[in-house]
Formats: structure tokens, sequence, C-alpha cells
């Protein structure tokens, strides 16, 4: 019995390590704010929601498969958080059975014999509940769940189960075959089917079906009673461990029920969340990477932002299919970061299957997303601050390969212009020649002027936009860099007009 | 030092011997000599045969070959063992070996009827199994040497044997009965009864197909590890009793055969076992010094040449505790008249390490043992001698000094031509010329003797004493003073080079000096 709601074929594992310079990618694109709506402060929502999100699906079916689900979601919300309720309910049942800090197989099988007591109610209620709205779905993810459930937990095998659980209490004793190992101990003690009940009482009541010689342990006897319960141990242990190993089981199926359930609810505590804000979502199309660099939205925004602010924010449109290297820039606090974290957010979002920030969005799946973001000054850090930056994108390019997607904000602006340019200048064209798309925020004149030069259509250059009274909206519109940078703005407002003319020859 | 006669032991050499080409009684000492300590043989003893101390190798460790063919003897078998064939069958011969006596002491130890007899039966397996294979493989080992092959051809004799055969016969017999009993326990509440099994289907098994299908990849192994003593409970035991009741003829017999086979071991195999001990103790030694680089090799022993000479021998104490190839290995000779080697040398720069390996090498040579170094042309020594600084014994109530000579006497009257004198730092605790004078006079009746000496002492002039004298001087780095190189030549001793480079490297020279003060 497999969950399957997260994959047509495998299980979700959540706890699966993160990709390579994961930290980075949160810390850059802000992630935790995300985090925190989808899971609503539960820690195992979140959990789910940032293995889910860091995981990068390079199959656009995949995608497909989740999205549909989403929609299923979507339509029946109250019966989806009842099925992860369920689960949870369950997973608490199995923690109130006592769990003994001894172990022989007598308590163990004691033990497994309850969970699996009631588990089997709760394996009759999910029963009950995929009989009931079965019909209600359409997503495939939900219609193989439920019939799953239909087939494997039909009325016949829940009795047998129930059936089983009561012999396992063993009334009629125990049965056990052995041979002669080492030392003419006993060996190889395997549980048997006992004799049918009149033909075993007659022989234990002296009538032998066959030749048998019998003793009794006395009461007071307690050495013997413990060499007797071990013996029953040797012959209990191979069936505690079926049973123990079944409960297991069935809990990791209530496990693995609630993991990939809490992916769906995250999705949709976001949906309540932006719907409060004002702000669009939709579903995005995710092409596969044979269909080349694609990348066209409409409204797109930084949803962390939205979410941070709790108001509506600026919202863009891209129109970027068949680029491979975008170059932002143009004025300080223009919305350049801003963008190219909702860039590096819609290729998380879209590509495990969530609801996307904005009105639509279409793009080609990348294999993994990596940031390369400008430092704040450690002061700890005694190595220089290029050597920091280099050693960084080196650690990326250790990892990108052909079909990623990076994302560069004021990278190597950290020494001066020209070696800095010339650094990234090498780094970008090789990375885009590698079959990498590159998304680059730069106040490198000399970088962005020159990757103008080249003629080739693959590239998007886009600015900040200013109005002509110097104000910014905080849009990005199509634009050519311009060698002059827009510090005399931030420099104009905090000292005001008066303060210009004395420091306008030192510029910025 | 010297073998108390009190303390001497006799072995009777009669059946084939893989330690000595002649039969006949041996005297052999039953403490360890004197010098153990001083050349830490001790402690190499004490490594080589650890694991083995039942065999009871340290006496042949304690005395030292009569002639140069009984250290071939025994280099013959060395030889063979280091083919890995032969090494390897002796191996399991003497595993299987092991493992009987650990079965008899089983059979010794337990309580249970049904318990003593399988254990026993299990020794008697064990050991038809261990001659057996061992007979079926002796026929194509390329065995050389003579000790090895007098014992595998008794072995294959005894192998073939009518009384052996038998004893194979009746033991399959008696494990194939048990091995087919099958029977069944039937617990309910205190009752138990026990009866043969009749096929009744697998009840555990039933159970996980049940839950087959909520598999959901790997979880926990729940199997409680129950222990596997060899002892039984009360439970156990009655249970087993009843079995035996269930199969009367199968347990009638096992007892039958408890009771008539006791003497079923071969006593000639069974000293075998023991004294191949005294060569796989110190092969695999050898091997594991070998595998970090350190050299082994054969010693060419002579009773009358005094032109000893070894390439690359290192302290085998030392080797043996550190275990890695960087022990300090070092080349010496004595050619002509040569006879003492007068080592001198910085402190701590292996003055003491290199004289014990001096002395080890002999000792072990005499033990027809392969030596550590890469080629050793040795004397037999009839005899190791060591003179050591002791700690003051106060119960000799003499001096320090005296003591030391006191000593010094007893060797030298006991010392012959063929005899080893290994002497470490005698008289250092005297003033220089007192040093000088009586090292001179020590050295005089060593050569007058014709033993072969180390001698290891701060007197410079000792060196050149005379033409029976060689002199090795430690090596001191002239880059680094302070660094010891543990590594020894033969050249006139020196006592300043290490003390100026030493000085000069604290700015402490004459010129140095004078220039510090003047400034």
């Amino acid at each position: 019995m497999k969950v399957f709601l997260m994959f047509p074929d495998r299980d979700f594992d959540a706890a699966a390590p993160s990709p390579p310079l994961a930290d980075d990618l949160v810390n850059d694109l802000e992630l935790e704010t995300l985090l925190l709506a989808l899971s609503s402060g539960d820690e195992f929502l979140f959990a789910v929601a940032r293995t889910a999100l860091l995981e990068t699906l390079p199959d656009p079916a995949l995608v497909r498969y989740r999205q549909d689900i989403v929609r299923d979601c979507l339509r029946n919300e109250e019966t989806v958080r009842a099925l992860y309720d369920l689960s949870m309910e369950a997973i608490r049942a199995e923690k109130q059975v006592w769990r003994a800090f001894w172990n022989s197989p007598e308590i163990i099988l004691n033990r497994s014999l309850q969970v699996m007591e009631a588990f089997l109610d709760f394996l009759r209620k999910l029963r009950t509940q995929a009989d009931r709205c079965a019909d209600q779905f359409e997503s495939a993810g939900f219609r193989r769940f439920f019939r799953m459930i239909r087939t494997e937990l039909g009325d016949e095998y829940l009795a047998t189960v129930a059936e089983h659980l009561k012999a396992l209490h063993f009334r009629r004793g125990v049965f056990i075959s052995a041979r002669l190992g080492v030392g003419n101990k006993g060996a190889e003690y395997v549980l048997r089917k006992a004799p049918e009940r009149g033909w075993l009482g007659r022989l234990t009541s002296g009538e032998h079906g066959r030749e048998s010689f019998s003793f009794q342990i006395a009461d007071r006897d307690e050495a013997g009673m413990r060499a007797l319960n071990e013996l029953r141990g040797r012959g209990l242990n191979p069936v505690a461990d079926a049973l123990a190993t079944a409960a297991d089981h069935v809990l990791a199926f209530f496990r693995a029920l609630r993991t990939e359930l809490a992916f769906y609810i995250g999705c949709l505590n976001l949906v309540k969340r932006l719907e409060s804000i004002g702000m669009p979502w939709s579903l995005p199309e995710v092409l596969p990477s044979s269909a080349g660099p694609t990348f066209r939205a409409t409204k797109l925004y930084d949803v962390c932002l939205a979410l941070k602010v709790e108001d509506k924010v600026v919202a863009n449109d891209v129109e970027a299919d068949g680029k491979r290297l975008i170059v932002v820039t143009g004025a300080n606090q223009g919305g350049k970061s801003t963008f190219l974290r909702s860039v590096g957010l819609a290729h998380l979002m879209a590509q495990c299957g969530m609801v996307v920030p904005c009105a639509s969005l279409r793009l080609d799946a990348r294999t993994r997303v990596f940031t390369h973001f400008k430092r704040e000054e450690d002061p700890s850090m005694r190595g220089g601050k290029l050597d920091e930056e280099l050693a960084r994108m080196s650690a990326i390019v250790d990892h990108i390969g052909t079909g990623g997607l990076l994302l560069c904000n004021e990278s190597f602006g950290s020494t001066n212009e020209r070696e800095g340019s010339e650094i990234a200048r090498q780094v970008v064209t090789a990375l885009v020649d590698g079959g990498v798309k590159v998304v680059y925020v730069t106040h490198l004149f000399d970088l962005a002027d020159s990757l103008t030069r080249d003629s080739t259509d693959d590239r998007l250059f886009l600015r900040a936009e200013r109005l002509p009274d110097g104000r910014r909206t905080f849009r990005l519109v199509p634009g050519m860099p311009e060698p002059t940078s827009h510090g005399e703005d931030s420099y104009r407002r905090i000292f005001g007009v008066e303060e210009l003319d004395r420091s306008s020859s030192g510029g910025l | 030092m010297i073998i108390d006669p009190g303390a001497r032991d006799e072995i009777r050499m009669s059946e084939p011997s893989v330690l000595f080409p002649s039969r006949g009684a041996r005297v052999v000492a039953t403490e360890d000599p004197e010098i153990f300590r001083d050349l830490n043989l001790d402690q190499v003893f004490n490594t080589i045969l650890s694991g083995f101390e039942e065999y009871e190798l340290r006496l042949y460790m304690r005395n030292l070959l009569r002639g140069v063919d009984e250290v071939a003897y025994r280099h013959e078998v060395f030889r063979d063992l280091e083919r890995p064939a032969i090494r390897c069958a002796v191996q399991d011969f003497c595993l299987a070996m092991r493992a009987m006596r650990d079965a008899l002491r089983m059979e010794e130890r337990l309580s249970y009827k049904q318990q003593k007899e399988w254990w026993f039966l299990d020794a008697v397996a064990t050991y038809c199994g261990a001659v057996r294979e061992m007979a079926r493989r002796s026929t194509g080992l390329p065995v050389v040497s003579r000790g090895l092959r007098a014992l595998l051809d008794y072995l294959v004799r005894y192998a073939a044997s009518e009384r052996f055969q038998a004893l194979e016969r009746e033991v399959r017999a008696l494990r194939e009965g048990l091995d087919d009993i099958r029977y069944a326990i039937h617990i309910k509440g205190n009752r138990v009864s026990v009866m043969r099994y009749a096929g009744e289907p697998d009840y555990s098994a039933e159970i996980t197909e049940l839950f087959a299908r909520f598999h959901q990849g790997t979880v926990e192994d729940h199997r409680v590890r129950l222990g596997d003593s060899p002892d039984m409970d009360s439970v156990e035991a009655r249970v087993v009793e009843l079995v035996a009741r269930l199969y009367p003829d199968v347990f009638r017999a096992l007892e039958a055969f408890r009771a008539d086979r006791r003497d079923y071991l071969d006593p000639v195999l069974a000293t075998f076992d023991r004294e191949i001990q005294f060569y796989v103790a110190y092969l695999s030694w050898v091997e594991r010094l070998r595998a970090h680089g350190l050299p082994f090799c054969y010693p060419e022993v002579s009773e009358t040449c005094k032109e000893i000479e070894v390439r690359e021998g290192f302290d085998l104490a030392l080797a043996l505790k550190l275990e890695h190839g960087t022990v300090v290995r070092n080349d010496f000779f004595l050619r002509g008249l040569e006879r003492i080697l007068v080592v001198t040398g910085p402190n701590n720069g292996g003055k003491t390490t290199f004289a014990r390996m001096v002395g080890q090498l002999h000792y072990l040579a005499g033990l027809g043992l392969p030596v550590p170094a890469t080629y050793a042309r040795l004397i037999l020594p009839d005899r190791v001698f060591t003179h050591f600084e002791r700690e003051e014994d106060l119960a000799t109530l003499r001096g320090k000094l005296d003591d030391e000579l006191v000593r010094i006497r007893d060797i030298l009257q006991h010392a012959g031509e063929r005899s080893v004198i290994v002497m470490n730092e005698s008289f250092s605790s005297t003033a220089l010329r007192d040093a000088l004078y009586l090292g001179t006079k020590i050295l005089r009746r060593v050569i007058d003797i014709g033993a072969i000496g180390v001698y290891v002492t701060f007197v410079d002039q000792l060196a050149a004493l005379a033409p029976q004298t060689v002199s090795m001087v430690g090596v001191v780095d002239p880059s680094d003073p302070a660094r010891r190189t543990y590594r020894f030549e033969r050249r006139p001793a020196d006592g300043r080079a290490y003390a100026l480079a030493v000085a000069e490297k604290y700015g402490l020279t004459y010129e140095r000096l004078r220039k510090r003060i003047a400034s």
C-alpha cells in the first residue's frame, strides 16, 4: 500500500538531504517567509514544504501530476484536511501505546497487537472515507489512492486481519518445532500453526495422538518459569517481529499519508493567504527543457515580500522566451533584487507542482536553481571578499551542470570594476554557453555593456524603471545598461539638493 | 644472565620433532635468563608469544641451539612455512586442534549429560576432520624440510590406518543420527509437551504474508537477540531429556561413544601441533613487520668465523612496539682481528638501542630464527652476556661500582671465544679517568678471551684502543643538531662534533660568545 500522492511511482522522502548549497538558496530567496505561510507555523508542514521546494522537479509530467492533485485539493478542501487529520490521529494512537524499555519477544508481540488493533480502526475509517468521496476526485493521484484503499482494505481482508489479531493472543498455547543444534541445545525454533483444537486437547490431556512426553513447571519454581518464558520467546520471536514489522509498515503508511498530504495542505494555506492579501496566483505551464529557454510571466511578484508586508506589491510582466541570459541594471533600490528573487521563487514553486505568485506563467524546467548573491560583510572573515566570492562560485560550478539556473546578485562587485567585470564576463559567458540560464543583477557597467556587444539575440536586458522626475516605480522594463549610476538619486534623497554641488565631483 | 643449574628441566625427545633434528634428552632453563630484560627480549617474546600461551613455547626461547645443523634444521622448517600453501595447511590443522580443545573444555564445563556427549563428539569430529584434511593436502605440498617431511609422512600413515578410519565412521553415523531429529514443543500455561514434529506449517510466515501489502520500505528489525550461551537452563535440559526418550537409539550410541573413545588423540600429532607454533608465532610477526617495510633474513651462522656483518639491522623490540617502517636500521661489520664495537655519540642518540640490536641479532640467530636485517652473517654464540646499568642493589651491601665490577668479573669467567658480550654504559657513574682506566682493563680482557663485544661508552679514547676495537659513532645532522638520527657510522669517535653544532645553534660557540659579550 503506497500513498504516491507526490510521485506516481515512488514515495516522497521528506527527510531527503538538501541539495548542495541549498542554505544559500533559502537565505537569498528569503524562502523562510514563504515556508511560514505554507506551514502556518507548523514545524512538520514547514519541513515537508522545504524539501519539496528545494527538490526542483526537472520533469514537467511530474509537475502536472501534482498540479492536478492541487486542483482536487482546492475543490475538496474539507475532505483533504479530514484525511490529513486522520493520518495524524493514527500516528498519535501508536505513540500512546506504551513502549517498554526492556524488550522480549513477548513484550514486542503484546505491544504490536495493541498497535495493530488500534490501526485496524483507522484503516476501517480510511476505507469508509474512500467509499464516500472517491468520486469527487479527478486527479490520477487521488483516484489511484482511493482505488487502492478500496481494493487492499476490502471487507474480507479486514475481517481476516481481525481474526488473526485474536489468534495471536495464543490462548491455546504456542506450538514450536525445533531440531538439535550446538551442544544438543534446541535450535531453529519455528512457530507452527498448532494442530486442530480437539486433537491437541487430547494430546495435552495425555491421550497421545502420537508419542509425547510432558512435564510441568511448579508454580513456585521462579527460575523454571523464567526459562519457560525464554523458550516461548524463542518460538514467538519471529512472529513478534512479523507483527511489529507490520505495525511499523502501517505506521509508515500513515506517516507517508501525512507527509504527502502536508505538501497539499501547504498549498491550501498559501492560496488562502494570497487571496486575503489580494494578490494573484496560478498554476503554471512547465515545459520540458527541450522546449528551449522559456520564461513568460504576467504580474509576477516576489511572494515573500508580499507575505512579509501583507499587502499588494509591485508585479512585473516578463517576456523572456528564448533568452538564456537576463541582465538587470539600473537604479539602486529600484526593485532589481526583488525581481531576481521572484524569478527564482517562480522556478522553485512551479517545479514542485505548487501554485505560483503571478497571474500566468510559462517556463522551461530547470535542473537546479542556484544563487550567488552579494554577501554582507562578515566581520569574522579574513580570507578577502573576492576570495570568498570566487570560492562560492566555484562551489556552484561544481554542482550546477547543463540545464541549471543561476541567479547572480551583484556578483564580483567586491573588487574594482575592471577586475570584477572581467571575471564575471568569463564566468557568465562560460555558463551560458554551457547551457545554464543566468539572471544577473549588476551595477558593473563595464560588464553589462560588454555583454550587449556580442551579437546574439538570446540575451535580455532589463532596467529598473525610473520616471523622468527621478522617482522609481520598482518595475523592470527592457533597456540597455546606462553608464551613470542612479546612486545620485539616493544621495539627493538622503543629503538633500544643497549638498549635491559639493559632492558631485566625487560621483558614485 | 647465568642460568642457575637448579632451574633446569628436561625434554625427552622420542617421536619426530619439528624443533630438533635428533632425539634424546635436552636440558632447558625454566626461567628467563637475565639478558632478556637488558636486551628487551622479554618484550619481544611476550609480544610474539601472546595468544600462544597454551602451547608453552617460552622454554624454547630460553635455550640457544648447539650447532649449525640445528639452526639449519629450523631454517628449513621456516622456509617451508613461508610458502603459503604449506603455511595455510599447517595453520588450518592447528586451528582445528585448538577448536577441538575448546570443545573438550566445553564438555568438561557443562553440566547436563546430553551436552557433554555432544561436545565430546564435536571434539572428536573436529580432530578427525583436521587429520583427514591435512592428509589430503599433504600430498600436494612442496615440503623440503626434514622436520615437516617426517611429520607429514607419519600423519599420512596414521590417517590411512584402520583404527583412525573406524573412528571417522563412528563419528559420521552419530552426527547423522542427531541431525535427523525434528521435534515439536507445545507450551500451554506451565505445561510443556514434547513430541516428534509432523510437518505443521510455519505460522510466522503466514503472519508476514498477511501484512505484506502494507510494506513501506525497510523498517527496524524487531527480532530480539536471544542469548546463545552454550549452557542450558532447566527447561531446555528437560526438553532435551524428553527428546532423548523420543529417540533412544541415537542417544544410547552417543553415550557409549563418549565412554569408549577417550584416548582418541594421537600423541605425536599432539606434540606437532604444539611445537609448530614456535614457527607460526614468530613468522606471523615477521610478516606483519615485513608488510611495514621492515626486512628479515636467514642469518649465515658459523661456530668459528668472527667476521660478522649485518646490513640494515634493527631493534626488534622497538619495531614490535612501533610496528612501522620508520625504525632506524644500521649496518656494522667486523673484519680481520676486529672483535669489539665501541659505540659513542650524543645522549639519547640510540646508542643503547644499537647495542641491544647486536645482542638480539645473535640471540635470535642462536634460536634458529630469521633475524631483523636484510643480511646477517653472525657467529653462533654459545652464550650471550649483558652488562647494563642496574639500580643499586641494597642486598649486596656493595657500592655501585663494586657491584658492576663483580658482575663483569662473573661474565668474564664464563665467557668464551664464541660468546657475545654487550656492555652498556659500564662505569658511566665514575669519573672520566676511572671510566677510561676500567674500560681499558675490561676491553683488554675481552680481547684476550676472543669474544665478540659491544661497548657503549662516553669515553672516546676507548674506541681506538686496539686493532680489535671498531669505533661506531652516532651520526649528527649538521643542519639540525638537535634532531636525533639514530644512525651509526664506522668512523673515529669525536665527541666535540655534536657539542659544537648544538652550541652554534644557541649562539654559544667561542666566537659567538665573544661577540655577544662584546656587544
